[in-house]
């Protein structure tokens, strides 16, 4: 439709130069920022190296090393499921909930929407710091209610069985970015599938069945596997709560000696990937654990391409 | 009997919105209480501070070199923000308004950079901006938006489509060239998706832990706000009360910039959403 102004060779030549004007930083970008650093830690994963000098093929020495031979990067992976496991679905139910909370709501809709949304925009480093001092065991203001109804806290942060709940509870403090796309996705269910339903007979529970859900799932979808994605990810929340609970003195990359405090509870995978490569210099096991990590969300993200027309047909 | 139905779920559900609100604004509160406190009083149960101390918020600012930190991270998040909307808003506008070859791979690739875990790039990259000599610093963070953002052009784009190919299409008919269309009738039409793209840039940045922590953990004078706050309970570990007060600081320029923008930035929220 649009190339009906301008034919012929020349015009075409012109044209392309002009695209290429536009997307050309974007391609070199892309080649310096996604496809070199990948080629390179495939390449470096076999290869034993520091930064200075040049690097030496290992073979798959390093490979072993991280499959088979490292407890911490079994207990960090280990670490991550859960966590994927406890915070997406966790996040997901409640993005759901207090959206449709949101959306039977009518004046009040904009007001209460903004106060769920506030702590997601609260900086991954001060939100971890208020959880930490929320939950401090003893004089935290949680245990402390939790004690005038009789009930003993429990450690929080600082007890190995209780750091992942807490650092989920953290997620779900955040819920609210989720909670705004799930209300627009419940926004847009056709009114006149809830007045059939309800001509069929059917009753609330049935109607969240077959209408809602069926109608919200591909933002359903897309809102899982960018969580999973995002989770795989984890580092901030997990390094810094480790950090603060541990009460160590610790700056800067000294923070990477209470990953996981306490006990290991809370080293994710990124972490351990980091302290692999910048605290113990094995460089070339960093770039295994790099490799396993792309592999793993390169899937999830396939998953999405799969509906691509979502993101290129242009949606409407 | 409707009536007294419409009453009641009135009635619960703004019971249920009051108290999840509560919820949601509880830690802030707290946060807050604590900056008020003494040092002794943090250690203690009560919520409310036995007396208002103001003045931690002015020690807080002697302990650590927070104004650098916070001057460093404006100057991180305003730079990538300007850098990020030069290259990215001509990259969205390519990859929703012209047809060229390879665009669709193009998008398959700005997709798969968007859910790449910035871990699995990160030794490559570090060694990268060692050898140019900028580790240290937060230029390895600022530098690449001038190349595109992933998220930024996705967002882009996603608004870019819903503009009608016929104002387009209307201003070429006028003799106006591709430059021209983009400066004078796309981004003049876009200007809420660039401000949301924009803010998304401006909050990510400062918010950012994990690029300022790779690059720039051995010199502190590069340090960002969050860097800074992580090592300040470790450095002052029982002064929680000006922990608090440091903390709550970093939320003040997030806050204000959505109350002034939050129509633009909900809109942006949703356009991430991805309709189906």
């Amino acid at each position: 439709m649009a190339s009906a102004v301008l034919k012929g060779g020349a015009g075409r030549i012109r044209r392309s130069l002009v695209t290429l004007t536009f997307i050309g930083p974007a391609l070199l970008g892309l080649a310096i920022f996604l496809i070199y650093p990948l080629i390179a830690a495939i390449y470096f994963s076999f290869t034993r190296f520091d930064m200075f000098n040049p690097p030496v093929w290992v073979g798959l020495d390093f490979w072993k090393y991280v499959l088979f031979d490292d407890p911490t990067v079994r207990i960090a992976a280990k670490n991550t499921l859960v966590f994927v496991v406890l915070m997406v679905p966790a996040r997901m139910v409640g993005a759901l909930l207090t959206a449709m909370l949101l959306n039977a709501m009518k004046r009040s809709r904009s007001i209460y929407r903004t106060l769920f949304y506030l702590p997601a925009l609260a900086p991954p480093v001060t939100a971890t710091i208020a959880f930490v001092l929320l939950l401090k065991p003893g004089t935290g203001p949680v245990n402390t209610l939790l004690a005038k109804l009789g009930i003993e806290g429990p450690g929080w942060f600082n007890d190995p069985n209780w750091a992942k709940a807490s650092l989920t509870l953290l997620a779900l403090w955040g819920v609210g970015d989720l909670m705004i796309i799930f209300v627009a996705a419940l926004l847009d269910v056709p009114q006149d599938l809830y007045e059939a339903a309800s001509l069929d007979g059917a009753n609330r529970w049935q109607k969240f069945r077959f209408v809602t859900l069926p109608t919200i799932s591909p933002v359903l979808l897309f809102a899982t596997i960018t969580g999973v994605i995002g989770t795989l990810n984890y580092f901030t929340q997990a390094a810094v709560a480790g950090s603060v609970a541990s009460g160590q003195v610790t700056s800067g990359s000294g923070i990477a000696g209470t990953f996981g405090y306490p006990e290991n509870s809370t080293l994710t995978y990124p972490m351990r990937l980091y302290s692999i490569g910048f605290s113990n210099n094995l460089f070339g096991a960093a770039n295994v654990m790099a490799v396993i990590l792309f592999v793993v969300s390169m899937g999830a993200t396939l998953i999405l391409l799969r509906r691509f027309k979502a993101f290129t047909g242009g949606g409407r | 009997m409707n009536r007294k139905q419409n009453f009641l779920g009135f009635v619960a559900r703004h019971a249920i919105g009051i108290a999840l609100a509560v919820m949601f604004l509880a830690p802030i509160v707290f946060l807050f209480l604590t900056s008020f406190m003494t040092s002794n009083q943090t250690l203690t149960s009560n919520f409310w501070p036995q007396t208002w101390h103001p003045g931690n918020y002015a020690e807080a600012f002697q302990k650590a070199p927070l104004l650098r930190y916070i001057g460093n991270t404006f100057l991180y998040a305003i730079l990538a923000t300007v850098f990020m909307v030069v290259s990215s808003v001509p990259a969205a506008y390519a990859l929703s308004k012209l047809k060229w070859r390879g665009r669709n791979l193009t998008m398959i690739l700005i997709i798969c950079m968007m859910m790449l875990p910035p871990q699995v790039t990160t030794v490559p990259l570090y060694m990268m901006w060692a050898n140019a000599g900028l580790t240290g610093s937060l230029w390895p963070l600022i530098l690449p938006m001038l190349l595109g953002d992933a998220f930024s052009i996705f967002l882009l784009r996603q608004f870019l489509v819903t503009i009608p190919d016929e104002y387009l299409d209307a201003a070429r008919v006028d003799g106006a060239g591709e430059w021209r269309t983009l400066l004078r009738v796309i981004v003049p039409m876009a200007r809420p998706g660039i401000a949301a793209a924009a803010m998304f840039q401006f909050f990510y940045a400062w918010n950012d832990y994990y690029g300022p922590f790779l690059y720039t953990s051995e010199n502190q004078e590069s340090w960002t706000i969050s860097l800074g706050l992580a090592s300040f309970r470790s450095l002052h570990h029982v002064e929680w009360h000006l922990v608090s007060a440091a903390t709550l600081l970093t939320m003040v320029p997030v806050i204000v910039l959505f109350f002034f923008a939050q129509k633009a930035f909900v809109e942006g929220v949703t356009l991430t959403g991805v309709k189906g």
